[in-house]
């Protein structure tokens, strides 16, 4: 017998009104406790719409969504808080703090965690997200991209079981997106499930294993990152483009080379191919 | 640069800002000449400094958000930095990343007319401009329409068209698409790529998306802990020997993050430089070939 989802998602259908179009129509969905999901799609797909049936932001006008088994109109919000991460797309609609450090805090104290283990939470989000050193610093004071990252903390220091994130790497340069993709990885192999929702096709084939198509409100392809970007048709219908990485790989596949996740993986696929001469000569 | 004759339209010169209370300078000895007619990228980490010197450029630093300035920004041969006339501002324009902070008319036409209505502009002017602008930013027949049923990547064509209104000599874009999905992205590169075609417009546009800027800008600029780590043409700036410390660890165009990783690799001795995936590859397939 299968282990029951943490989150499944039954024939969803959505929208904002009586009589307004649907914005979802029949999602069918099921994801695993660790599992690392990419949803991806044009704005207005219905990417985030669907996100917000999770937490019970968004209710179904038809069909269900249980969370860890449990209908997620049954569970109160406190529950369901403890449950699903959010962290928004734009930092600066969800930060309101005057410091780092009571940012983070929030979250654990408002879900009733005593001080002490309130700070360790802290402590381990922000070395966890490399902010330990600005924990005192305004998050106003700081660039995009590390507002990003206080808004990525001050959610995973609730240390949910399952965490979505709306673009975690927009406005994040190379280093920036490596470091909270390798991050997010780590998070997610010790048995929490993330959804991640995002335009970023390069970090999807590098990061995330599993990947699913939304378009006009409905998911169109759904299955191994690697399988999804080689669906043509479902990739044109969203407009969306395969990244580097596959498209090198599938120009060389005929010499051998399998999918590669980055164009480095690409690179030291043909280098081996070619008699693995100085194959550990890789950048530093 | 595109034309060496070209009047400079702006000129920065050993530029330095830093922040009040900040411990470091934000920009350190920045210098930077920009010709009319050219597209200028610039890339660099988040916290290089890149939104900083798009401040200073358009007179923002210091004179709204102060700070200690050395150097100098010079806009149309007129020092800014010292002080800011209303009329230099006006031949400015500056875009920022999140299009909802800078819509201001509840539709299109209100949103589009505000700039110039300020400056005093006749309305049948400002007709004529909204026609104009929207069409050049594929926003045709949008008009009438409320600025919130816009999408985001109309809104931020929208605030492009809007700065454009005053008909700003130099228009700064700060990340114009990253907010965007890849259509939007597309949508918005295309407009750089229109304005390019026409000499009279300068663009600066600072990006992530090094694939699109590559096809639109004429000179790459590398900003790096407030200083400018390297700056050419993309070729020069994106291939050959180095490519990894002059780009600062920013993403590469696909075909240069080939090429880059195959030299690295041993794979290609002396590749041919090319920022164009195909040729990139047609490189690597002949290498395969030769193993054979």
């Amino acid at each position: 017998m299968s282990e029951t989802p943490i989150i499944d998602v039954a024939d969803v259908h959505f929208s904002y009104g009586p009589g307004l179009p649907e914005v979802l129509k029949g999602v069918n969905l099921s994801i695993q406790r660790g599992e690392f999901v990419a949803v991806v799609g044009q704005n207005g797909a219905g990417k985030t719409t669907l996100a917000k049936h999770f937490n019970g932001l968004n209710k179904a006008t038809l069909g269900k969504v249980k969370i860890a088994g449990q209908p997620v109109e049954d569970q109160a919000l406190a529950v369901i808080a403890r449950t699903i991460g959010y962290c928004y797309q734009n930092p600066d609609h969800q930060i309101f703090s005057s410091s780092v450090v009571k940012e983070v805090g929030f979250g654990p104290g408002n879900l009733g965690y005593p001080p002490d283990q309130v700070n360790s939470l802290v402590e381990n989000a922000l070395k966890l997200v490399g902010l330990t050193a600005l924990r005192d610093a305004h998050p106003f004071s700081l660039g995009r991209g590390q507002r990003q990252l206080v808004a990525v903390a001050s959610v995973l220091a609730m240390d949910p079981p399952v965490l979505v994130i709306d673009e975690p790497t927009t406005g994040m340069d190379r280093k920036g997106s490596a470091a909270i993709m390798e991050l997010l990885s780590q998070w997610a192999s010790d048995g929490r499930s993330i959804i991640a929702i995002t335009h970023d096709m390069d970090i999807v084939a590098e990061y995330i294993p599993r990947s699913i198509v939304m378009s006009g409100g409905e998911i169109i392809a759904d299955g191994p990152t690697q399988e999804v970007f080689r669906n043509q048709a479902a990739l044109t219908r969203a407009h969306l483009v395969a990244p580097a990485a596959v498209v090198v790989s599938d120009r060389l596949v005929s010499y051998g080379v399998k999918y590669a996740r980055s164009v480095d993986d690409a690179v030291q696929q043909v280098t081996s191919i070619c008699g693995g001469r100085r194959s550990h000569a890789g950048r530093v | 640069m595109k034309d060496q004759g070209a009047p400079v339209v702006l000129q920065v010169e050993d530029l330095w800002f830093r922040y009040p209370s900040a411990e470091r300078p934000a920009l350190r000895g920045i210098n930077l000449t920009v010709q009319r007619g050219e597209t200028i990228g610039i890339i660099g980490s988040s916290g290089a400094g890149k939104s900083t010197l798009c401040q200073a450029i358009r007179g923002i630093i210091p004179h709204s958000s102060p700070g200690e300035v050395e150097g100098r920004v010079k806009a149309f041969g007129v020092d800014i930095t010292s002080e800011l006339r209303v009329d230099l501002g006006a031949r400015i324009g500056l875009v920022l990343q999140d299009p909802e902070a800078q819509i201001i008319g509840m539709t299109v036409a209100e949103d589009l007319a505000f700039g110039p209505e300020n400056y005093e502009v006749d309305p049948a002017v400002i007709a004529e401009r909204s026609l104009r602008y929207l069409d050049l930013v594929g926003l045709h027949g949008l008009l009438d329409r409320d600025t919130y049923a816009l999408s985001g990547g109309q809104k931020q064509r929208l605030a492009i068209a809007s700065a454009l209104m005053s008909e700003p000599e130099l228009l700064i874009l700060d990340e114009p698409t990253s907010e965007l999905d890849p259509l939007g992205k597309d949508q918005l590169f295309a407009v750089i790529d229109r304005l390019r075609q026409n000499d009279d417009h300068t663009v600066i546009v600072v990006e992530h998306e090094v694939d699109r800027l590559v096809r639109v800008a004429d000179r790459i600029v590398v900003i790096d802990n407030g200083a400018i780590l390297a700056a050419g043409t993309p070729l020069e700036v994106f291939t050959g020997p180095g490519v990894y410390a002059r780009t600062a660890g920013e993403r590469l165009p696909a075909a240069a993050e080939l090429i880059a990783r195959s030299t690295d690799a041993g794979l290609l001795i002396n590749p041919v430089a090319t920022l164009d995936l195909e040729d990139a590859m047609a490189q690597i397939v002949l290498r395969l070939e030769t193993a054979r």
